[in-house]
């Protein structure tokens, strides 16, 4: 059959049409083209990463210094400040990189190129945002770990192997639920300016309305009801936790002004958040990408 | 091959199609022709499955692309008039993304990709970030990513706006090869000798509907007559042409006398055959009239649109200059 070689102008004959192919190989192969384009962009551009992991590190050290001489007992169990702002930074590092995750959406929404994907014959829509998730999953991990290998290195600690996995889960439900918002403000907006904006009106405030900074029962009432609400507290505390060498799920890692939380009680409410949030960008995706 | 029928399509209070129907036969090269703001582009982007028509049916190789859009995108390449590239990239990069999209094979895509640099001589640049790419260049790639999987239906979106010579040459040659091995192409265009060039069907698109339609020696042949262009001195005043108009216009065999005011107040006729340039000559000779210049010409497809529409391509494209709002069109290509 000339007609189907490569060599050729000749339109390939219509029942050339890839028919015994599975989805699933259609759908792992227009999801990895997509994850691929994005690891390039970051190869060869590679400032968000090097801001993303330089940020929080500023924040490490200033902050430990800040609060270096504060006073003993001030903090649980003896802990150092710099103990203490660890697991803080941690989250803050993974909860950032995710809030950007929908950028490069909104970018390609806004110059056009989105429309490409959509001419083509995508098995399912859904590997966009896919290839999406699996990006910033990837980048705000690999963040996660450069400032905790920092951290270990200013002696702040390391969690060991099965706090480290604990660690890992945590941010993974964390980044999960953060990418979702992003994703849905990222087609609910209607430009890459007010995306940004948003973002930098959040990152800042639940930062300080957690507990990465300070404990509960360092702040007045009002503010530890807010970070006993805010999900970074929810990632927060188990890797401090984790951190503090006492990794049982079953213990309480928040005493909330409404009740004690578990780290496993914590990590439910994240992977919820996660859940919801999924399932309420879900009817805005499958508008914009119809 | 390519079928809409009365396709309505509005942006707000704005239409921009309004009842369209088009029949592009397969293995034809059809021009689509129309001054900015016609509907072209809108009724590509439904054809294409990126828009979905208010009222109208749309089918490609007898495929409902309203029901099954993903068996019409097989089949479909589609050249956008933005080139929406990734800088970032280069053309190969680019093309394996594509390739990937279309879910080709490695192999034969690797193959095709080679064959298409080729083709299209993009073998220079290919490795390069498409951000340092001129117009030619990415054009030519675009339309690479636009052939990769071989399509029966290839759709271009003013494919040659604002290209150097070279690269115009190079995507003419290429469409025409294209059409030859079985290709059905449908290009949009607001250059009438592009058109004419090209196409061996043409529709002229106007107001978002089609007024006329047919090879372009069929709507020339049909408008009929030929065109002259008097000139008696090299800039005549507006009396003197006025009396040259009065001399000429009861002579038999001249349909119609214009005064072009634009062009140093030259004549423009309309005459029903070469003989009646003898006439025209003896007419101003009597009436001591010197010619500084006289050319004629048969109709051109400018002429087919005047007479369709009532004025010229080039006064529609300036009528809509003033009124086109392109951030609202960014807006419409925006999901």
């Amino acid at each position: 059959m000339t007609s189907a070689s490569p060599l050729t102008l000749h339109a390939a004959p219509p029942d050339q049409a890839p028919a015994e192919r599975s989805a699933f190989a259609d759908l792992s192969q227009e999801t990895l083209a997509l994850t691929r384009r994005l690891f390039l962009q970051l190869a060869r551009r590679p400032s968000t990463l090097v801001a993303g992991v330089l940020q929080p590190l500023i924040w490490l050290v200033l902050f430990g210094a800040l609060f270096a001489k504060a006073p003993e007992g001030l903090l649980p169990d003896g802990m150092s400040y710099g103990r203490f702002l660890g697991a803080g930074v941690i989250v803050f590092t993974a909860f950032s990189a995710a809030l950007n995750a929908g950028l490069p959406v909104m970018f390609d929404r806004e110059f056009g190129f989105l429309n490409r994907l959509l001419v083509a014959p995508l098995r399912s829509r859904s590997s966009i945002v896919l290839a999406s998730v699996l990006y910033i999953t990837s980048l705000s991990l690999i963040q996660s770990l450069a400032i905790m290998v920092t951290a270990a290195l200013l002696g702040y600690g390391w969690p060991g192997a099965a706090g480290l996995l604990l660690v890992l889960v945590t941010l993974l439900l964390l980044v999960f639920a953060v990418t979702a918002l992003s994703l849905g403000l990222a087609f609910a907006l209607p430009g890459h300016i007010e995306l940004i904006a948003v973002i930098f009106v959040a990152n800042l405030p639940l930062l300080f309305a957690s507990t990465a900074l300070a404990p509960i029962s360092f702040m007045p009432t009002w503010l530890g009801w807010l970070a006993a609400l805010n999900p970074l507290t929810f990632a927060i505390e188990p890797i401090r936790a984790a951190y503090a060498g006492s990794f049982s799920l079953q213990a309480v890692v928040l005493e909330a002004p409404y009740g004690d939380l578990t780290g496993l009680t914590c990590l439910g409410l994240l992977a919820a958040l996660a859940l919801v949030l999924f399932l309420l960008i879900r009817p805005l995706l499958d508008r914009k990408l119809s | 091959m390519i079928q809409l029928d009365q396709i309505s399509k509005a942006y707000g209070s704005v239409t921009a199609l309004d009842g369209l129907s088009l029949r592009v036969p397969a293995g034809s090269l059809y021009g689509l022709l129309g001054p900015n703001g016609a509907g072209k582009t809108t009724a590509l982007r439904i054809l294409c499955t990126l828009l979905a028509p208010d009222r109208g049916a749309v089918r490609v190789a007898g495929i409902d692309a309203l029901q099954q859009p993903r068996q019409v995108r097989e089949r479909l390449g589609y050249v956008a008039q933005e080139v929406a590239i990734d800088k970032i990239l280069t053309g190969r990069e680019m093309l394996r993304l594509q390739g990937a999209l279309y879910h080709l094979a490695t192999p034969h895509l690797r193959q095709r990709i080679q064959y298409l640099i080729e083709l299209l001589g993009m073998g220079g640049w290919i490795d390069r970030r498409c951000g340092t790419y001129s117009g030619g260049m990415r054009r030519r790639l675009d339309l690479a990513s636009g052939l990769l999987h071989q399509p029966s239906v290839l759709v271009l979106d003013e494919p040659t706006v604002g290209l150097d010579i070279e690269s115009r040459a190079v995507i003419w040659q290429v469409l025409r090869q294209l059409r030859d091995a079985g290709t059905t192409v449908l290009l949009s265009s607001h250059y009438l000798e592009e058109i004419d060039a090209l196409a061996d069907r043409l529709a002229i698109l106007d107001g978002g509907r089609v007024i006329a339609e047919g090879s372009p020696s069929e709507l020339k042949r049909a408008l009929g007559g030929d065109r002259v262009t008097l000139r008696v001195r090299e800039f005549s005043d507006e009396m003197e042409s006025a009396l040259v108009q009065q001399v000429l216009q009861g002579c038999p065999g001249v349909r119609q006398v214009v005064v072009n005011r634009a062009q140093g107040h030259s004549l423009n006729l309309v005459v029903d055959g070469e003989a009646v340039i003898e006439t025209l000559r003896q007419q101003l000779n009597q009436a001591q009239l010197p010619v500084f210049s006289l050319s004629q010409s048969r109709p051109s497809l400018d002429d087919v649109y005047l007479q369709a529409t009532g004025r010229t391509l080039m006064d529609a494209e300036l009528e809509v200059v003033g009124v086109r709002d392109p951030k609202a069109e960014r807006k419409q290509a925006m999901r």
